[in-house]
């Protein structure tokens, strides 16, 4: 049978390659790995003009084959069959920016030296024109000698053309190994050349971009935009998911209350409601919070604002001995560290990307915010301490605040010990700003919250039916309690031991175990202690909230709290740790000194709330 | 005068192009020099200051031929430049 043909999409960042991916191949998109490495693979079906169909896959933007991160590593051994996982492709596809043509030929000129079947995508040829540039696409092509359409990814334009081209190489396509030339000194006086040849007319460009910075980069209104930005970003986490919440425990208590009406009073019924439904549906809540926010960094990122946040922040990072690359690995954790881990690889200098990697836990993810609603909710007063300001909000800011600050001292700590070493430099190219596209962002969005759902379906359900199944059973016996005779119970008492100093009780312990799944476990699994240790049915439905502040002391929760801030209690972040570290010494660490930090934390706020009579 | 004495990238006058007249490609770590030959960086390329480095020593940005990239101002010091008439 014969092999559909691979084509790869390459390009310089922020050459529109991704937006280009996305209008040719539309939803019909797979998001893999590539064995070995945590660089995605992101591929997909398109059918040429013909109905022919080709797969097509877009590899990560670089500026040379000469690779300096993961990322480009795969980009190079991809164009050259050296990639495991990924036969030689049959013709790439570059995409190079209209209005940067010079630098970007660069790399078009040093892929054409691979002898490889390709047609450049002169993408983006909408904002040359704008800017005034013109090009003369058919001296172009002439002076490459490889086919040259003009295309607006954004817009969907000029993909007819594209997609003719590419079929017109199928027959060119020989199986020569692709040889690499590595000096790019000359490959760069080239495409000057031939740019100079091909654009007819050069006024001043980027007159938008220009005034923007001036008004975004300033020294003193700079940090104050981004400052806006950030907090616009965590009030919208919190004022718009809101309503989508509220449908999703409705939706939840709806399914609840129909099997326990439909279905007989069994084993089966109270693990589908209480373990199945309510366990994942104390997780699946958060999907509107998760959404918003990633909804936030997809715009900052698409709109080019991201790298203009990190050139303010350079200069704050280099004080704790990072670089304003570190700034978006890190702000993406605030969403989820796993994207905010796997993000540090576009970091050169592999101290800063390790100790990025380090701390990244350290940023509050959305999987921390389950813990503290609750937490909050039933303890601090829902009172006004100021016009606009609550009591229990700016508790929130204050554990988020915890975060960033247990973050600086690690960094600091980190960067002159196990991280020691001159840092690697800030050096990023400032793209132009653009509108994102609203499909673009919708893609990624669909493809976060579909992995965010996957995990509640998968690990988050399937410890927290493990969990229901261990503190069920053996039942106790009259006049004990469940939570303490049942499997699950006998292993937090002797967890208890080592907890007890620090203010937490039985049930926390019991709680912090499955929680290492993953954070929110931890409300799921209080959920399921309390409810199974309910004496009637209508106890076990109150609040949990309710329940733990009738049996919670405000130490015990505050301690509880700052435990949170802290400790790594997710699998999913240990392992991406591992596999981007390539070992488990890293990660190790990770783990050590983070539940030091939450202990002694939770310690200190225990004895100093007991010490204020609290 | 089109001979006037090469400058440091970073003391251009902002918004008033120069050329690149002499690169300390030595001063660079093997990472920084590909990288800032992958922005473009060479002799005889068009550049000009757009935001010059902060009060508190931040990075400046920089546009090298019809790219805009950020550096620090150590990697600046040893970009010199002519400023144009």
């Amino acid at each position: 049978m014969e092999m559909t043909p691979l084509i790869a999409l390459v390009g310089n960042p922020n050459a529109g390659k991704s937006a280009l991916f996305n209008a040719l191949t539309g939803a019909r998109q797979k998001v893999g790995n590539y064995p070995g490495v945590t660089v995605e693979r992101h591929s997909g079906r398109m059918a040429l003009n013909d109905g022919r169909p080709v797969e097509l896959v877009d590899l990560p933007g670089t500026y040379s084959l000469d690779p300096s991160s993961p990322d480009e590593q795969v980009t190079r051994d991809v164009v050259l069959g050296r990639q495991e996982g990924e036969r030689l492709p049959d013709a790439l596809i570059v995409v190079a920016d209209a209005t940067n043509l010079e630098n970007h030929l660069r790399f078009v000129l040093q892929l054409r030296a691979l002898g490889r079947p390709m047609v450049l995508a002169l993408n983006m040829i909408d904002m040359a024109t704008r800017d005034g540039l013109t090009i003369d696409i058919d001296k172009l092509s002439q002076a490459l000698g490889v086919p040259v359409v003009a295309t607006v990814a954004v817009r969907k334009r000029g993909l007819d053309a594209l997609k003719d081209a590419v079929a017109g190489l199928a027959g060119a396509a020989d199986k020569a190994m692709p040889v690499l030339d590595a000096d790019i000194t000359h490959f760069q006086r080239e495409a000057r050349r031939i740019a100079a040849q091909a654009i007819v007319e050069q006024p001043r460009s980027r007159i938008f971009t220009r005034q923007l910075d001036r008004v975004v980069l300033h020294p003193v209104l700079g940090p104050l935009i981004l400052l806006g930005i950030l907090f616009t970003m965590f009030q919208a986490v919190f004022s718009w998911s809101e309503a989508p919440i509220g449908w999703i425990e409705g939706f939840q208590g709806w399914l609840a209350e129909t099997a326990t009406a439909t279905l007989p009073d069994n084993f089966l019924r109270d693990l589908l409601v209480e373990g199945v439904i309510n366990g994942v549906g104390s997780v699946v809540v958060f999907l509107p919070q998760i959404v918003i926010l990633f909804f936030f960094i997809l715009i900052l990122e698409a709109s080019g604002y991201m790298v203009r946040a990190a050139f303010l922040m350079d200069r704050l990072m280099a004080g704790v001995g990072l670089s304003g690359r570190s700034f978006i690995p890190l702000l993406s954790s605030f969403a989820c560290a796993i994207p905010g881990i796997m993000a540090a690889r576009s970091i050169d200098d592999p101290r800063e990307r390790l100790t990025t990697i380090l701390i990244a836990p350290l940023m509050t993810c959305s999987a921390r915010l389950p813990v503290y609603a609750v937490i909050i909710g039933a303890f601090i007063p829902a009172r006004s301490v100021g016009p606009g300001v609550g009591l229990q909000g700016l508790v929130l800011l204050a554990l988020y605040l915890t975060g960033i600050a247990g973050a600086v001292l690690a960094a600091l700590v980190l960067r002159r010990t196990a991280t020691k070493g001159a840092g690697g430099g800030f050096m990023m190219e400032m793209p132009r700003y653009q509108l994102p596209s609203i499909r673009d962002v919708a893609i990624g969005l669909w493809q976060r919250a579909y992995v965010f759902l996957r995990r509640a379906g998968t690990i988050i359900m399937g410890v927290t039916v493990v969990l229901w199944v261990l503190t069920s059973y053996p039942v106790a016996p009259e006049g004990q309690k469940q939570s303490e005779y049942s499997v699950a119970g006998r292993i937090a008492s002797g967890l208890e031991v080592v907890l007890r100093p620090i203010g937490f009780n039985h049930e926390i312990s019991l709680a912090v175990i499955p929680a290492m799944a993953a954070r929110e476990v931890a409300v799921s699994a209080l959920e399921t202690v309390y409810s199974i240790d309910a004496e009637d049915e209508e106890a076990g439905a109150q609040a949990l909230g309710t329940q733990l502040s009738a049996r919670w002391s405000l130490p015990t929760a505050l301690a509880f709290l700052a435990w949170f801030v802290f400790a790594p209690q997710c699998l999913s972040t240990i392992a991406v740790a591992r596999r981007e570290t390539n070992g488990w010494k890293w990660p190790t660490v990770m783990i050590a000194y983070l539940f030091a930090l939450a202990y002694v934390a939770a310690g200190l706020t225990f004895w100093t709330a007991k010490a204020l009579g609290l | 005068m089109s001979s006037s004495a090469s400058i440091p990238v970073g003391d251009l006058t902002a918004m008033h192009p120069g050329v690149v007249s002499a690169i300390d490609w030595h001063k660079f770590a093997a990472n920084e020099a590909r990288r800032l030959r992958e922005f473009g960086l060479d002799e005889g390329v068009e550049v000009e200051l757009l935001q010059p480095s902060g009060w508190l020593g931040g990075p400046m940005s920089l546009r090298i031929g019809r790219m805009t990239v950020a550096l620090r101002k150590h990697v600046g010091d040893a970009i010199h430049v002519v400023q144009a008439a």
